[in-house]
């Protein structure tokens, strides 16, 4: 899909935010609005009383056909912390294979006036789908397609870069890992470009970089000693030990060797560098256990951001009712 | 449509309304045996005022930083007008259990960002008590919110607008509806 579909399919009219899909399509100004959002919804996370009245009255459907404790978790929280009604559909993946199914169920939660679907499912486009399909009173938030895109924890990610780390323009941040399995990565890359980090490197062994590799603005190194060298962040991805079957990669053992980060290989990165990973972290597999614990991990903050973020793109979605009061 | 704005009170103006303000808002302080109470000022005008009354106050203020509160979370146009895109996270940095609070805004006129504000500043604690100064009242209320101390109650039309533009110089302008950057 081309950016310019990606555009009119994910903003209003008037340019505001209606369903967060991809990174792709949306500009510089719209990303650091919801970044500056981000930022207020933060210091929510730190009061007594960890919520506001924002969308008091709105309810929310997290319709999750692939398991994700921990997106679920943060989603959950972040329609909560804004005072919106939650349910959470955990559908197995199997059963609503055929997109007859899907609009079914589509169709029941509208019935159920839900304002928002947050959408997790196995298959690319999955989120576009519903979107094109939805009522329009009904935001979409893609919370991971597929390999295709997870936007929410791209924009999490570029939020706990410009807390820890400031202007993107002076940053050098390497992704580390399979990036051909990744929809971390891909939103990732996209959210960091049209933010103008300063260079964008991908480590990775030739077999887990996609073939466009080169056309996404980025460096490319396979040897993680020089694509670590001199970088301000450094982002760990998850191995997808589920997807490492189709014999891409020999072992867990062989990558951890060539591609895990210790404490020699983060010592080559600036002294000030953070190490981010996207979670759950495989200890011993994509990092030490020495670094995951270490006073450079931003990992766990990550989590925390994660809260502020989805607060953010759920409550610039759901703004104005102009679209329930026309139809 | 939208008319030009004219200027209604002169900064010297507005520093003089200050003073008396501040002398105004210790006496009120002082009757009810207040002291030292942490100033909290609404965005923006209202963090301006509060600024300019706790150098005034001196030490009838605490010694600790303005609170700052952006009311955009908790307005209750969210609904018809979405989120405000410039909103500011808002910071308090001191606790509020317990204590004699001065809230500070700069005009009160229909009393709903009033109304957001004491939603928001319970939800960062439980304050002994709030007083609320405000640079101007005018008429308008739609909600029983009235100011303890404030500067001048101007006449002005329904459809005018105060508007407060500062940090510097603070200068009060008079407005029609539409102008107003910051819907009261």
């Amino acid at each position: 899909m081309d950016p310019l579909d990606n555009r009119q399919l994910q903003l209003r009219d008037d340019g505001r935010l209606r369903h967060f899909l991809t990174i792709d399509g949306l500009g510089r100004e719209l990303l650091t609005e919801i970044l500056d959002h981000a930022e207020s919804f933060a210091g929510v996370n730190e009061r007594m009383v960890k919520k506001v009245p924002l969308l008091r009255g709105k309810v929310i459907a997290n319709l999750f056909f692939e398991n994700s404790t921990r997106t679920r978790t943060t989603f959950e929280l972040a329609a909560k912390r804004l005072s919106a009604d939650v349910v959470n559909l955990n559908i197995g993946a199997s059963a609503t294979a055929k997109g007859e199914t899907l609009l079914d169920t589509l169709r029941n939660l509208e019935a159920m006036h839900c304002d928002m679907f947050v959408v997790r499912h196995p298959s690319s486009g999955a989120a576009h789908f519903i979107a094109r399909h939805a009522a329009p009173y009904v935001s979409v938030i893609n919370a991971g397609d597929g390999r295709h895109a997870h936007p929410t924890q791209a924009m999490l990610d570029v939020f706990t870069i410009r807390r820890e780390k400031g202007d993107f323009s002076r940053l050098r941040v390497a992704i580390v890992g399979d990036i051909l399995h990744s929809r971390v990565a891909r939103s990732q890359i996209l959210a960091l470009n049209r933010l103008r980090v300063g260079e964008l490197r991908i480590v990775a062994p030739r077999t887990l970089i996609p073939e466009e590799a080169r056309s996404l603005g980025v460096h490319v190194f396979h040897d993680i000693h020089e694509g670590l060298r001199d970088v301000d962040v450094i982002i760990m991805l998850r191995l997808q030990r589920e997807r490492m079957h189709g014999a891409r990669l020999p072992s867990e053992h062989e990558f951890f060797q060539r591609y895990g980060l210790t404490g020699e290989r983060l010592a080559l990165a600036r002294p000030d560098a953070i190490v981010m990973h996207p979670g759950p972290i495989n200890r011993g597999v994509e990092l030490d256990s020495a670094v995951a614990d270490g006073a450079q991990s931003v990992i766990l903050k990550q989590v925390g951001y994660g809260i502020a973020v989805r607060m953010a793109v759920m409550s610039m979605a759901l703004g104005p009712d102009a679209a329930r009061e026309a139809s | 449509m939208k008319t030009p704005t004219k200027l209604f009170m002169t900064a010297t103006a507005v520093h003089a309304m200050l003073d008396g303000l501040a002398r105004e808002l210790a006496a009120h302080l002082d009757a009810r045996g207040i002291e030292a109470p942490p100033i909290v000022g609404i965005h923006s005008g209202g963090v301006w005022i509060a600024r300019a009354l706790a150098e005034r106050l001196g030490e009838r203020a605490a010694n600790e930083a303005i609170g700052e509160l952006d009311i955009s979370f908790y307005r209750d146009d969210f609904t018809r007008i979405g989120m405000n895109p410039q909103v500011r996270p808002s910071k308090l940095p001191f606790e509020l259990d317990g204590r004699d609070i001065v809230l500070v805004d700069d005009v009160l006129h229909t009393g709903r960002t009033v109304r957001a504000a004491l939603n928001e500043l319970f939800d960062y604690g439980r304050p002994r008590s709030v007083t609320l100064a405000v640079l101007i009242t005018r008429a308008g209320r739609q909600l029983p919110i009235q100011a303890d101390v404030a500067g001048l109650e101007p006449r002005v039309g329904d459809d005018e607008h105060i508007i407060l533009r500062g940090p510097q110089p603070l200068e009060l302008y008079l407005g029609e509806r539409g102008d107003k950057a910051r819907a009261e």
